[in-house]
């Protein structure tokens, strides 16, 4: 039987990073309003800290111009310390998510390119993992971390390349990211996150029942879920796009240098400037193309 | 005065032996002294106090002296990283591999570290593949062909490991160059042996044969666990490999691992070529056919050739029906890091930190860690020269070996359209 201290960080113990979704481009055409959407989250985030008395909760917001973190339960600051931490967790979070999404705001004023339909997952992500790192270092117990994504905005693909580089690390850190996608059409590169690393992907049907989604498919620790029958994944696209047109491919040519995908046979690398059939010799410098 | 290492300095192998039959050999105690020697990491400051080795400030100071070596060396020369690989790992098992220095003996200790390597170099080279050589007895033998999926190798590594007779490096370098001579042009082609003997036993002219690998374009590095060869040094400096002879296991460990990621590609080594490959689709869970590598019914969860239609397990693979290559664009997407690095981070200089008139940030950017010393005094960070976000030195580590993306240029817009005017 397990002595008292490994008790206490048992395996049922998590760390939950949520990375929120808060681009006003896809809140202000969607179906469900932001502030019915931010009452369902907030009573999810406050049954994961009633589930486990060690449980932690960390909120990333992913903006359209920029990414910070909102709230973070461990951290001592609590503007009602004597009533204990439910009610800080929503005034507090309130709070930041409002400031953060008016500096977003001011952000985006000088941007000439016109407004972006994507939110900066790539940018959430990675900070998520440098504060999960930070959590393995702090010695040997510790809760399980995971990451869940509550996304609605498409994929830019001028995040591919970093998406990709946070999802292998956290491969290999071993922590899962959950997705709970709400817009439209499927997110691939969330399809494809939540598949490699072996977490959970789910595009609720019903949104006013989110609520009820959210707790009973991404509520449960790790050690849990190996008892639970949750949705499985269906139909991952693992095609690649090609790098001329960005269409969808399941036949292409691959650059044996620089691995860039082309749809159509070409005489010249258009990423690295490689002449293809010729041994390299000095080649001029080529524009990265991401 | 015993000095608590457990070893007597009075030589003589007599009265060792006398000692060791008296007191049964170092007692438990002193054996956890003969490793480490606590009392080694204690320093003495300016006012004669003891205080311990800042062991974090010395890892990171290694680690960045490791990184600016290799960001000179790829931007002086355009150096491009070979990514299709094919590489042949020759594992000394002569007399010599019985030697116990390293504990069990340094043909356990190399194979547990090839086995590691070969997942870590699956892992980093998704379209590369591998390829094992043993030589025992002065003769050379293929353990297993050139393939692609790390199982089967680790299997026949494993198998049976025991040692003897002579070590022939000529013979392994004939073998291996026979095989890689078949290879397509595109490919880089390797080979890392793993050295224990202090000798070779060569049928012929191993200068002739040396010659002959580095027409074939094949780079040999060595890896020794004894000693230092003058054959072993002339054939990497021959053929553009490295040489190093390990000091101990986490040393060698550290060598056998600086080969997984990709070489700086020899620009004339390899030839560009456009490769025809195949993306399948995951098939729906419930399909039923007939896979073409087991040759058997199977519900569910496999890949669908595009060009034949036949049904393969996993990925990558090659079809067995059309010969078509078939992988997934995430394994393309493990290498695309090291197309497009991150830039190394620059140390914020104390000079600039204590200075009351610059407000430098009170946590780091990624994990939020305080980056004041004890006493509210600013700590050592440092500073991404894109996004000018401030980083602890643990994130500085994570991002540049493990994450490969900087999170300040990724949680910025504006960084990133600033980079795409500049190009």
């Amino acid at each position: 039987m397990a002595s008292a201290p490994s008790k206490l960080y048992a395996d049922d113990v998590s760390l939950l990073v949520v990375l929120l979704d808060t681009n006003p481009f896809f809140w202000s055409s969607f179906s469900l309003p932001f502030s019915k959407f931010l009452s369902h989250v907030l009573s999810f985030l406050n049954s994961i800290l009633l589930l486990n008395q060690f449980n932690q909760v960390v909120v990333i917001a992913t903006g359209c111009n920029s990414c910070d973190y909102i709230y973070d339960s461990s951290s001592a600051t609590s503007t009602d310390a004597e009533s204990g931490r439910m009610p800080a967790l929503c005034s507090d979070l309130l709070r930041k998510l409002d400031e953060f999404v008016t500096r977003d705001q001011h952000l985006g004023e000088k941007d000439s390119l016109g407004p972006p339909t994507s939110s900066l997952l790539s940018g959430s992500l990675s900070m998520a993992l440098c504060y999960i790192q930070k959590v393995f270092r702090s010695g040997p117990l510790h809760p399980q971390p995971r990451i869940l994504c509550l996304q609605g905005s498409t994929d830019g693909p001028e995040q591919y390349v970093a998406i990709m580089n946070a999802i292998f690390s956290a491969q290999r850190s071993m922590v899962p990211i959950d997705s709970c996608f709400m817009g439209s059409n499927n997110s691939a590169f969330l399809q494809q996150a939540s598949y490699i690393t072996g977490g959970v992907y789910q595009k609720p049907q019903q949104l006013d029942g989110l609520f009820q989604y959210l707790s009973t498919v991404f509520a449960t620790d790790l050690h849990s879920r190996t008892f639970l029958r949750l949705p499985k994944s269906v139909g991952v696209d693992f095609r690649a796009s090609c790098f001329c047109h960005k269409r969808t491919i399941d036949m292409g040519y691959i650059c044996s240098v620089c691995l860039s995908i082309f749809c159509k046979h070409h005489k010249k690398c258009s990423t690295c400037g490689s002449a293809f059939g010729q041994p390299q010799s000095d080649v001029p410098s080529a524009s990265n193309v991401k | 005065m015993n000095n608590g290492d457990g070893k007597r300095w009075n030589g003589g192998g007599e009265e060792d032996e006398d000692e060791d039959e008296e007191s049964g050999g170092p007692d438990g105690w002193q054996i956890t002294y003969a490793d480490e020697r606590s009392w080694e990491s204690l320093q003495e400051d300016e006012s004669g106090l003891l205080r311990p080795i800042d062991n974090k400030i010395l890892y990171h100071a290694q680690y960045r002296r490791r990184i600016r070596s290799l960001s000179s060396q790829a931007t002086t020369a355009r150096i491009q990283k070979g990514l299709i690989r094919y590489l042949f790992v020759i594992i000394d098992f002569s007399r010599a591999a019985g030697e116990t220095d390293f504990r069990p003996s340094r043909m356990v200790v190399v194979a547990k570290l090839v086995e590691a390597f070969i997942r870590e170099f699956f892992d980093q080279n998704p379209l590369s593949q591998l390829g094992l050589v043993s030589v025992k007895d002065g003769v050379a033998q293929c353990l297993t062909e050139l393939g692609g999926s790390p199982e089967s190798h680790v299997k026949a590594l494993m198998g049976k490991l025991e040692c003897s007779g002579e070590s022939s490096l000529q013979n392994a370098l004939d073998l291996v160059h026979g095989h890689l001579k078949q290879i397509p042009s595109y490919g880089h082609r390797e080979v890392l042996v793993l050295y224990s003997a202090l000798s070779t036993c060569d049928p012929g002219d191993i200068m002739e044969t040396i010659q002959k690998c580095k027409k074939s374009k094949i780079r040999c590095s060595v890896i020794g666990l004894s000693a230092e060869l003058f054959i072993c040094k002339h054939l990497c400096q021959e053929t553009g490999g490295s040489y190093s002879v390990a000091l101990d296991e986490p040393h060698l460990k550290e060598l056998i691992l600086e080969h997984a990621p990709p070489p700086p590609a020899i620009a004339e080594f390899a030839i560009a070529n456009l490769l025809k490959m195949g993306f399948p689709q995951r098939a729906a869970e419930s399909s039923i056919a007939i896979c073409s590598c087991h040759k058997e019914a199977k519900v569910g969860g496999g890949y669908t050739c595009p060009r034949c239609k036949a049904r393969v397990c996993e990925l990558p693979t090659e079809c067995r029906v059309c010969g078509l290559t078939l992988i997934s664009s995430p394994h393309l997407a493990r290498s695309y890091h090291h197309l497009f690095p991150v830039v190394p981070f620059d140390e914020v200089p104390l000079s600039f930190l204590n200075d009351a008139h610059n407000r430098s940030p009170r946590s780091c950017f990624g994990c939020q860690q305080s980056l004041l010393n004890p006493g509210n005094k600013p700590g050592l960070r440092v500073k991404c020269p894109k996004c000018k976000q401030h980083f602890c030195l643990d994130c500085d580590i994570y991002i540049h070996e493990s994450l490969h993306n900087c999170p300040g240029c990724e949680s910025f817009r504006h960084s990133k359209s600033a980079i795409a005017s500049e190009e």
